[in-house]
């Protein structure tokens, strides 16, 4: 591959990236209208697709406002720490056979170490906006991130021990005649929750929580800051959904009638859907009751998970 | 568990019920008749103002919105001087329409009366006043009042005794 065609394709892999982000500004809220009964954005442009530049419109537009007991540069800092970390964990997924940023052989590591510095993000904005209720969030954030951060690295064990790589391109290629949602059920659903609280999306947005906190780690932060931390969760949504097609859905296999790339996302757009229908069917957990059932059911439960997949594969070997 | 997934299908399937909204501009909804929105000053069959300017109205409103002047004409008629209405104030509670005694204030089903300025929702008599009887039609305060204000002589009005004749004796 030259150097030419790796610049296209890390600018086509953000490009893609950022214009998805934005475009579930529209989509999430046209399909949570759709689920309550409503009909959502649909005036500006075709279907109230334009909305997505009214609100990034009204975003630029507002105040950027540093509150005078703020930490100031931690406070300009932390939205930036969310989008990069995500932005840097989507190096590694292949989209397509050949479409890939990086092809590191601990590509899956890699993905866990960088949605672990997600966590910096919210706690140095909670921390730098020196306000109560944000520093209820960022704690709250901190221990739902370590709690959930656990069994999201020992639920993916499952997928490594059968593809023998932590290379993506490797698990997907493993994939070739069965997905691992088939032969690890378990390590999918545990790790699809511990997606759900990493990005601390609804239900479990325990650190934003805005019928208690307010708004949580960023009730201090507004215009293009606030928008940052916006785009962040969205991009991690897409990152959680991208990552679990990778994984348990066989990335980009599928029949040959359609092109790999098209598979790969119509199977990101599916979970991306169920993310969306997640925060508008569930209620949120209290805060104890999200980490106890963190600790003491899916931990145990991804480490019986482990030992069962590990004594099979061992059985099948010998 | 499972009642987790159930809601969640059972929210799924909301994807395909009727929708709630109503289009507002394009599509409008259903008022009805007694629809308590904009108050008008209606009029009584012969085309004369039915406001005898009684202050019932005024003294009636909760949010003091409503002001007016009553004066007579040459036949002893009563009628507001000027009748202002401050809707800015108004809470649309429908007191003024149950204190008047002649049905002449009333209010109608219509709730599209934004303005650009708020001196724009003080509407003056000539903006109140429609040509119209509005819910009571046929009725007109002064065929009906012993009063004779140029409209009927008295005793000439419906169910109406002819004045008692204190000069006579017969009975």
């Amino acid at each position: 591959m030259t150097v030419m065609q790796h610049i296209w394709i890390v600018l086509g892999v953000l490009f893609v990236l950022l214009n998805i982000a934005a475009g579930l500004i529209w989509v999430e809220r046209r399909l949570l209208a759709m689920w309550q009964d409503r009909l959502g954005p649909n005036r500006a442009g075709p279907l109230g697709i334009f909305i997505v530049l009214a609100d990034t419109l009204k975003l630029f537009f507002k105040e950027d406002w540093i509150p005078p007991f703020a930490d100031k540069w931690v406070f300009i800092l932390a939205p930036a720490i969310v989008v990069g970390s995500v932005l840097m964990s989507f190096v590694i997924i292949p989209f397509a056979p050949g479409i890939v940023v990086a092809d590191l052989n601990i590509g899956l590591l890699f993905f866990l170490a960088m949605s672990s510095l997600g966590v910096y993000s919210i706690v140095l904005g909670g921390w730098a906006s020196n306000n109560k209720y944000a520093l209820l969030g960022a704690l709250r954030g901190a221990s739902q991130m370590i709690a959930y951060e656990v069994f999201m690295g020992l639920s993916v064990m499952g997928v490594v021990m059968l593809s023998r790589s932590f290379n993506l391109i490797d698990i997907v290629a493993a994939q070739e005649n069965v997905w691992f949602v088939v032969t690890q059920p378990v390590g999918f659903v545990i790790f699809f929750i511990a997606g759900i609280a990493e990005t601390h999306r609804l239900p479990f947005d325990i650190p934003e929580a805005e019928s208690e906190l307010i708004a949580g780690f960023h009730a201090e932060y507004s215009g293009m800051k606030f928008g940052m931390f916006f785009i962040g969760e969205y991009m991690g949504i897409t990152l959680i959904s991208a990552m679990t097609v990778t994984m348990f859905f066989g990335g980009w296999l599928g029949p040959a009638f359609l092109p790999p790339v098209l598979w790969f996302f119509l199977k990101t757009f599916f979970f991306i859907g169920l993310f969306i229908l997640l925060r508008a069917s569930l209620p949120r957990p209290r805060y104890d009751q999200l980490i106890e059932y963190g600790w003491k059911i899916l931990l145990p439960l991804v480490l019986v998970n482990l030992l069962v997949t590990g004594a099979i594969a061992l059985w099948l070997k010998s | 568990m499972l009642s987790h997934l159930r809601t969640m299908w059972l929210v799924f399937l909301h994807l395909f019920h009727k929708r709630e909204t109503i289009q507002y501009p394009e599509e409008k909804i259903q008022l009805h008749p007694r629809w308590r929105g904009r108050i008008v000053l209606t009029k009584d069959p012969d085309g004369g103002e039915r406001c005898v300017g009684c202050y019932l109205c005024a003294a009636a409103c909760p949010v003091d919105c409503i002001a007016l002047q009553a004066t007579e004409d040459e036949d002893g008629r009563r009628y507001p001087e000027f009748f202002r209405i401050n809707f800015s104030r108004c809470i649309f509670c429908g007191y003024c329409e149950e204190a008047c005694p002649t049905y002449a204030i009333q209010l109608i089903p219509d709730f599209e009366m934004a303005e650009y300025k708020r001196q724009d929702l003080v509407f003056e008599k000539e903006d109140l006043l429609i040509d119209s009887q509005g819910k009571y039609p046929g009725y007109n305060f002064y065929k009906v009042a012993g009063l004779d204000a140029g409209v009927k002589e008295k005793g000439k009005g419906d169910n109406e005794e002819e004045p008692v004749d204190i000069k006579s004796l017969l009975p």
